[in-house]
C-alpha cells in the first residue's frame, strides 16, 4: 500500500489567528526567534493498488474538490516513498 | 395556496426544530427534509438550518454540501428555488459554491454568543422583500466560524450589485471582511447570513423581539405572488 500525503495550508493572503495564537505563545514557552506561525492540515491518504499518473491525477481531483477549499487554501499532493520515515521517533 | 418550506436535518443540525417552528409561526407548511433523502417532498423553499453538520469536520459545511439532499438543492437553487442558509447552513452554501467566498475561523479564535444588530443592505431578495432597505435588526449570533471572506475583486463584485444583504452594527463579532453578515446570489434566491433569525420570531424566546420573523414572511410573499 502507497501513502499519498496531501498538505492544505491557508493562502498567504488569508489571516490564521491559529498560527497567531501559536506563534504569540512561543516566547513564553522560551522559544525565541521565530518571526511567523502558520497552521495547517496534513492528510496522508493509504492508496490501494499503484501510485500511477491516473490515481495522483484522481487524488489531485480529491484534494481540490473536498480536501481543501481552493477559494482559501492552497494545497500540495505527494507520493511518500521512503519507508524509513514512517519509523516514529 | 400554503407555502411549503423544507428544513434540512444533517447529522449534527442543531436549529432545524426552530426553524421548522418559525416558518409555522410565519403561516406556511414545514417539511422537514433528511439529508440522505436526494427528495425535496414537493418544497417551495428550502432553509439550511444552523448547527454543526458532521461535525464540522474538515471544515464547516465541507462534508454536507456532498450528502445527497444537497445534489438536489444545488440543482433545484440554480435553477430558480429559493435557499436560505443560516450560520452553517450559509458555510454549507459557500462550500456548495451558491455562494462566492469562505468562512473561516473567527479572528479571535472564540466561540460568541450574544443579540446582534444588523442592517439590512438589500430588501429585494426572497427572503428580506419584507424588510426595508437600512433597517436595523436584531437577531442572535452564535458561531465559531463566522469570518467571512473573499477576494478583493469578488467583494467588490458583491457590494457594486448590492449583494451584501445584511452588515454588522455594533462591531464586527468576527473579523468578516467589510462586515459582512449576509449575502446573496446573482438572481436574488439564495442567502447566507451568519446570524439566526430563527431565534427572533417569539417575543419570549430569542431577543425577546420578532425582528427574525421577516425572513419567513417575505418569503412566503414572495412565493404566494409567484
Amino acid at each position: 500500500m502507497a501513502r499519498v500525503v496531501v498538505d492544505v495550508m491557508l493562502k498567504p493572503e488569508i489571516l490564521d489567528p491559529q498560527g497567531q495564537a501559536v506563534q504569540r505563545a512561543l516566547p513564553r514557552l522560551g522559544f525565541d526567534g521565530i518571526a511567523d506561525v502558520r497552521q495547517g492540515k496534513r492528510f496522508e491518504l493509504e492508496v490501494e493498488g499503484p501510485v500511477d499518473a491516473a490515481a495522483l491525477a484522481r487524488i489531485d481531483e480529491l484534494a481540490e474538490t473536498f480536501l481543501a477549499n481552493t477559494v482559501i487554501e492552497d494545497f500540495t499532493v505527494r507520493v511518500e516513498t521512503d519507508e524509513k520515515s514512517e519509523e516514529p521517533k | 395556496m400554503t407555502a411549503r418550506i423544507g428544513v434540512v436535518t444533517f447529522p449534527g443540525t442543531l436549529d432545524d426544530r426552530d426553524a421548522l417552528r418559525a416558518v409555522r409561526l410565519a403561516g406556511a407548511a414545514p417539511v422537514p427534509l433528511w439529508h440522505r433523502d436526494k427528495d425535496l417532498h414537493q418544497v417551495d423553499a428550502v432553509v439550511l438550518a444552523g448547527g454543526f453538520s458532521y461535525g464540522d469536520y474538515l471544515r464547516a459545511g465541507a462534508i454536507s454540501r456532498f450528502s445527497p439532499v444537497m445534489e438536489t438543492i444545488i440543482a433545484q437553487a440554480k435553477a430558480g428555488m429559493p435557499v436560505l442558509g443560516i450560520c452553517n447552513g450559509f458555510q454549507i452554501l459557500t462550500e456548495a459554491h451558491l455562494l462566492p467566498g469562505a468562512m473561516l475561523r473567527n479572528n479571535h479564535l472564540h466561540f460568541i454568543c450574544r443579540d446582534q444588530r444588523l442592517r439590512v443592505e438589500n430588501a429585494e431578495t426572497s427572503w428580506t422583500s419584507d424588510y426595508s432597505a437600512g433597517q436595523e435588526i436584531s437577531v442572535p449570533l452564535k458561531n465559531v466560524d463566522g469570518r467571512y471572506t473573499a477576494d478583493e475583486h469578488t467583494l467588490d463584485e458583491l457590494e457594486a450589485e448590492g449583494r451584501v444583504v445584511f452588515r454588522y452594527l455594533d462591531g464586527n463579532p468576527n473579523g468578516s471582511l467589510r462586515d459582512i453578515a449576509g449575502i446573496t446570489n446573482a438572481a436574488g434566491n439564495v442567502v447566507g447570513l451568519m446570524p439566526h433569525p430563527e431565534h427572533a420570531v417569539e417575543p419570549l424566546v430569542g431577543t425577546g423581539g420578532t425582528d427574525g420573523l421577516g425572513f419567513f414572511t417575505s418569503i412566503i410573499k414572495k412565493l404566494v405572488n409567484a
